[in-house]
């Protein structure tokens, strides 16, 4: 099919104008992270007039940034991890059972996902409080609180994706599993996870990186050895001068690997995401 | 709230493939307290996120809870609706600071969604056809959105300073347009920096979104049309839009209520201590009126009812969008 003059100019437009205002900031960030603090705070220059790699060095002292990175690679994986094996039992039961009370629950959990989180953070922080009170397990200002408090989000999106995607793995492989006798919890295992595995990658993707980019939650439940990247970034620029070319490192370094782990995974992500729209 | 049940946003009843086939009935034979015990562990961490706190939200709303009541909120005295005629009297600080911001989330979120979903379409469907390189530009376009929130935002706020900013250099000292560099993140400009940096991190989501769902239209239909004579903008009305119809429904809702609770944009591009009244949008508005002030009776009350309002807007939609498919 030829192509018409009009489609050509869109199309070329399009790109064009898009790509600029996707790179600009990209540009600004990787260039800014390797001028000298002089030129940063200085006019600002769309070539550095000096390089440097130092502002890779002066960010793991300016602010503990390891220990941010640490605290939120724990945060992310074990809330990434609990919702997923939590919602892959309920996306199963969901999916392959009608019981009594299937539509209250999936009706809440598809609910409770539209809710702002601002709705649930006032009560949560007042619920830690008297957790806290009462049983002495600190909820405030530690990771576990803020490991329950991402599930709030992560956990609806993962059930609700996983039992999308099981009801498009066909009943009967199961079904014939559960014949040959490996029982239900067999035939979750030995069929249905590895027919949904893309599937598992979206849900892991997506719940990971909602939870890497968090900050309403974080800035409030969080405090200084417990901080994550999120609400650790903000502190190069609490400091005496502001450190903009480090701030950009810091962003480029933590972005880096998600933005990586996202790119390899991206095929995965989309036919998870739109396992009912592509089939 | 199952009114929101019938048109659910799954992804197998939102793309149009039919209700899901009803598994058989179990109960009655053995191991019908499978499909509980596997829900169990959901069910515990649904009361505790969000069942329990929402119910204490709601009940936090009717209580005078200041700061003194913080540690004892079981002592706080209780006000009915008292917290709600402070935050709804426009006459006062209180609801005078509510509708501002109410009324500035609601035009942020227009231009926004709108903004982004003609970029995601336009850029969707100029990718659509193969070529060479395309790989590298859907890539490209995909980075805003897989890049963690703050880190996007806080380049913005970089580039969005007034003298050492790369926005200004372009606009003034590049393009040399005449007149005074301006201040983006204070005063009325602050609205707009909001606008620009939520459509940066936003349009890639539609793109990612309308792109998969392309991949499900038929190549024969462009080629069946093209054969008709029929010019690519009426390809587009006529078969691309329909078809992405399903995507579409959802796409709209999710950008909908994602940008209009949207906290993160004018919390890093304007920090704790200074919020512009034009960037003063709703969460950030509750945030900063409940944790500044540690007034979480006010803050609840007007939590609860941005969500009334989102459910009615949502209900609403999801009706309209229902109606409208059952005539076409």
């Amino acid at each position: 099919m030829r192509e018409t003059t009009g489609a050509r100019v869109f199309r070329v437009v399009t790109i064009v104008v898009l790509s600029l205002f996707t790179i600009f900031p990209l540009w600004v960030m990787v260039t800014s992270s390797v001028k000298p603090l002089g030129e940063v705070l200085d006019s600002f220059t769309w070539w550095p007039k000096n390089i440097t790699l130092q502002p890779y060095i002066d960010i793991w002292n300016t602010v503990p940034l390891a220990q941010y990175f640490v605290n939120s690679l724990i945060v992310c994986t074990a809330a990434t991890g609990i919702s997923l094996v939590i919602a892959v039992l309920a996306a199963y039961a969901v999916s392959r059972w009608r019981f009594h009370g299937r539509n209250v629950f999936t009706t809440t959990v598809l609910s409770t996902q539209m809710f702002p989180g601002i709705l649930f953070l006032l009560p949560l922080f007042l619920i830690f409080i008297n957790i806290t009170q009462a049983t002495g397990i600190p909820l405030i200002g530690t990771r576990l609180g803020l490991i329950i408090t991402y599930l709030t989000f992560v956990l609806p999106f993962a059930i609700w994706m996983l039992a999308g995607y099981f009801d498009g793995i066909p009943r009967e492989l199961d079904e014939a599993a559960k014949v040959d006798g490996t029982g239900s919890m067999g035939a979750l295992w030995h069929v249905l996870l590895p027919a949904a595995r893309p599937g598992l990658v979206a849900v892991g993707i997506y719940s990971f990186m909602t939870s890497w980019g968090e900050l309403l939650f974080a800035s409030v439940l969080t405090n200084g050895p417990t901080q994550t990247l999120a609400i650790g970034l903000q502190q190069y620029s609490t400091q005496v001068n502001v450190y903009w070319n480090q701030i950009m490192a810091a962003s480029l370094v933590v972005s880096v690997p998600i933005v990586i782990a996202f790119l390899l995974l991206q095929r995965s992500f989309v036919a998870g995401l739109t396992a009912g729209a592509v089939k | 709230m199952s009114a929101i049940a019938p048109a659910h946003t799954s992804p197998e009843s939102a793309t149009g493939s039919g209700a899901p086939r009803r598994p058989p009935r179990r109960r009655g034979r053995a191991g019908w307290w499978l499909p509980y015990l596997l829900l169990l562990p959901a069910v515990v961490f649904e009361l505790l996120v969000h069942i329990f706190p929402m119910v204490t939200g709601i009940w936090i709303s009717f209580i005078k809870l200041t700061q003194q009541y913080l540690r004892n909120w079981s002592e706080a005295p209780f006000l009915g609706f008292g917290n709600y005629r402070v935050v709804v009297d426009v006459n006062g600080v209180v609801g005078k600071g509510l509708l501002n911001s109410f009324l500035i989330t609601c035009a942020f979120t227009l231009l926004v969604v709108a903004i982004s979903w003609v970029a995601g379409m336009a850029a969707a469907v100029a990718l659509q056809r193969r070529f060479p390189g395309r790989g590298i530009f859907r890539t490209l376009f995909l980075i805003p959105y897989a890049i963690p929130i703050y880190a996007g935002i806080i380049a913005w706020k970089f580039m969005l300073q007034k003298d050492t900013g790369a926005l200004n250099h372009l606009l003034f000292d590049t393009l040399h347009l005449p007149g005074e560099k301006p201040f983006w993140l204070i005063g009325g400009n602050a609205f707009w920096s909001l606008v620009i940096v939520a459509i940066w991190r936003l349009w890639p989501f539609a793109f990612l979104m309308l792109m998969a769902g392309l991949q499900s239209v038929p190549e024969d239909l462009y080629e069946a049309s093209a054969v008709d004579g029929a010019k690519p903008f009426r390809q587009w009305r006529s078969i691309t839009l329909p078809m992405l119809r399903p995507v579409n429904v959802v796409l709209v809702l999710v950008m909908f209520l994602w940008t209009f609770n949207d906290f993160n944009t004018p919390f890093v591009l304007f920090g704790k201590t200074a919020q512009p009244p034009a960037g003063d949008l709703i969460s950030f508005h509750i945030y900063n009126a409940s944790f500044l002030t540690f007034n979480f009776g006010y803050g609840s009350a007007m939590s609860v009812l941005l969500l009334i309002f989102l459910l009615i807007v949502t209900i609403a939609y999801l009706l309209f969008v229902n109606r409208r498919s059952k005539r076409a």
